[in-house]
């Protein structure tokens, strides 16, 4: 669905993606996993062109878009949810799920959307009319992957979902994640620090070390691998 | 004697120390200005040295009322009271429809008949006032909801003036049509300026737009032969009113309500553009810009049409401003109108409708009233700035945006069609 082939993207002088190459079949779950500092969030922001690559190609259903402004690539079924949550702490929950329908505007098929994440997320439902920064961090994370999928997109770039939450939110979150792949068929990219419950919900895994991909596999051979379990997953 | 008499004698004989600190304080500070008075003519200096004790007597009570209001302050209890209790009575007359159109009506009468009762010169005041109300509304659009600081808004007024004026002089064109050229010349350079600002956030967005507002007057200034330079261009018509010939009183009155109506319909136009889709864009794109880009928000697209809009407003204003002085030059366009259009919307209270009205009805007016002070006009001013921000930060009327409530009807409809068939 998503080729990416020798990538190289820079900020400033700083070469933090040398030469990366993945792909993301339709309908699967790509975990990318890797410590601090190695790409990761670079690899997901030059996917939805907020930094561009410098070379390399980056191609969605057979179309190149790594020239494409990031709005262009988001009306084309890419989606990030970015690291940190980054909700509009002055809007509304349903006014944050609106700005992510921004593109749409079928009103009756964002209502129905709306009530759909609802029932996947009940949490927010009760919290429907409360500012976005009035939310738990929990919530948050959720109020973000939910904007993600108000656009209907065919790819979910996220970022780190697991980022500073309680251990039973994340069980929850990453649930909630392979649920969405399972019933809407939306390819999903997870960009994980969390290896060990990236690995668990996803088909396939890559492993990123200073802007390299060191190591690609099924998830099920890369939890089964000694030098994931050494350097990622502390066994 | 008690242990808690003790204490409070205490905490008085504080209280009173630090007034006297603070009295000793302001003599000392006012000292030079206030004391020493030098007399060129004789080379002699005069001593006042009664006013110093005036200073220390006024600061001392005005010290301790200082402390209380910042303690009440500090204790939220009045802050959140006030707010309080401005949001009630907003929802009140909000709720009750008749008491909302009852001071809707009153208002509106109010300002029909105002140029009937009142003279000719307390309407060129309003005129002005209700122009600065056009002019922080279209600036609102920029800074308040777009969160985009501009300090040359005045070009765009500029432009908007000129415009009128040189289309006047050169072609005779009249008020009408120039109106909306005026209006669409500025939001021609509200997009010119928007396009090299686009990547600048904060104090460098300031520094750029104060640069372009100062580059604006001194090409006007400057040029001659485009804009007769600081003698400016005299003689614009006033506005056409179906070909009647009206008295200077009268021509301030079609003036006035040519005024009011554009002022009904900016607010009417802001109203709804802050609770559109691109409202909420611009408030989206205030808070946080990569999420925004995230959700498929065209960055470039959406902060030049605030750009353009605001300067919209501040043209048509322009246009206005020539037909009412009938002669404009370049010493009307100064960073001082800008930062006078800042001040009204940040006082009023970003966001805000009502708020930048109220902005500018107090910063317009009370300078106007206060003319039999104005020696001390200025300091006036920066006082009630300086206390506005440090007891309403968020201005004097804060922002109560509506809020989108999608598909509340139906989902509430559809929760009662599922009880019923669950029951």
């Amino acid at each position: 669905m998503l080729k990416v082939k020798n990538l190289h993207t820079y900020y400033g002088g700083i070469h933090a993606l040398k030469s990366v190459s993945f792909d993301l079949p339709e309908g699967e779950i790509v975990t990318l996993i890797g410590a601090n500092g190695a790409g990761k969030s670079t690899a997901l922001m030059s996917i939805s062109g907020i930094v561009p690559p410098r070379y390399g190609e980056i191609t969605f259903l057979g179309r190149p878009i790594h020239q494409m402004s990031p709005d262009r690539i988001f009306a084309l079924g890419v989606v990030q949810v970015p690291e940190g949550r980054r909700i509009f702490p002055q809007l509304t929950v349903t006014e944050n799920l609106d700005m992510g329908a921004y593109l749409r505007n079928d009103r009756k098929g964002i209502t129905q959307d709306i009530d759909y994440i609802f029932s996947l997320f009940p949490r927010l439902a009760e919290r429907r009319h409360q500012m976005g920064g009035t939310l738990s961090g929990g919530e948050q994370q959720m109020l973000a992957i939910s904007r993600g999928l108000m656009s209907r997109p065919k790819l979910l770039l996220l970022d780190e979902p697991s980022l500073g939450l309680a251990p039973v939110l994340v069980q929850l979150i990453f649930a909630t994640i392979e649920k969405i792949n399972r019933e809407n068929k939306t390819t999903i990219f997870l960009v994980e620090q969390n290896a060990n419950m990236a690995l668990r919900i996803a088909h396939r895994g890559y492993v990123m070390e200073s802007g390299v991909i060191t190591l690609q596999d099924t998830a099920a051979n890369l939890l089964n691998s000694e030098k994931v379990k050494q350097a990622y997953l502390g066994l | 004697m008690t242990a808690q008499s003790t204490l409070s004698i205490r905490r008085a004989a504080s209280e009173i120390g630090r007034s006297l600190l603070v009295s000793c304080w302001f003599m000392f500070l006012t000292f030079p200005i206030m004391v020493i008075k030098v007399n060129p003519l004789e080379r002699t200096i005069d001593w006042q040295w009664m006013r110093l004790v005036w200073i220390g007597l006024a600061v001392f009570p005005l010290s301790f009322v200082w402390r209380w209001l910042m303690r009440r302050k500090e204790h939220g209890g009045s802050q959140d009271g006030e707010d309080n209790w401005q949001k009630r009575l907003g929802e009140k007359i909000r709720a009750d429809g008749k008491i909302y159109t009852a001071l809707l009506a009153i208002l509106a009468v109010f300002v029909v008949a105002f140029p009937f009762m009142f003279s000719s010169y307390q309407t060129q005041i309003m005129i002005s006032a209700l122009m600065y109300v056009m002019l922080g509304l279209g600036l609102n659009i920029v800074v308040g909801l777009a969160g985009l600081l501009d300090l040359g808004y005045v070009a765009f007024y500029a432009v908007g003036a000129y415009s009128y004026a040189l289309l006047n002089h050169h072609f005779g064109l009249g008020f009408w049509p120039a109106l909306p050229l005026g209006a669409g010349l500025a939001a021609v350079f509200g997009i010119l300026l928007g396009f090299p600002v686009l990547r600048l956030r904060g104090d460098y967005l300031a520094i750029v737009t104060l640069g372009f507002g100062e580059i604006i007057r001194l090409v006007l200034e400057n040029w001659n032969t485009f804009s007769f330079g600081p003698s400016g261009i005299a003689g614009i018509s006033r506005p056409w009113f179906f070909g009647a010939d009206l008295s200077l009183g009268q021509h301030t009155v079609f003036l006035y309500f040519i005024v009011l109506i554009l002022v009904a319909f900016t607010i009417v136009v802001v109203n709804r553009l802050r609770n559109s889709r691109i409202g909420r864009a611009w408030i989206a794109l205030r808070e946080d810009e990569v999420a925004c880009q995230a959700m498929g928000i065209d960055k470039t697209r959406t902060k030049l049409t605030a750009f353009s809009l605001g300067a919209t407003w501040a043209g048509f204003v322009g246009c206005v401003f020539a037909a009412k002085t009938t002669f404009i030059n370049p010493a009307s366009f100064t960073f001082m109108e800008s930062a006078i259009i800042l001040s009204i919307v940040v006082l009023g209270g970003m966001g805000s409708i009502i708020g930048v009205i109220v902005g500018a009805m107090v910063l317009i007016l009370l300078p106007e009233y206060l003319r039999a002070f104005s020696e001390y006009r200025m300091l006036v001013f920066g006082a009630s700035m300086v206390l506005i921000m440090v007891f309403r930060p968020q201005g004097i009327i804060v922002g109560v945006r509506q809020h989108y409530r999608f598909g509340r009807k139906e989902s509430t409809e559809e929760q009662g069609e599922r009880d019923a068939a669950s029951a």
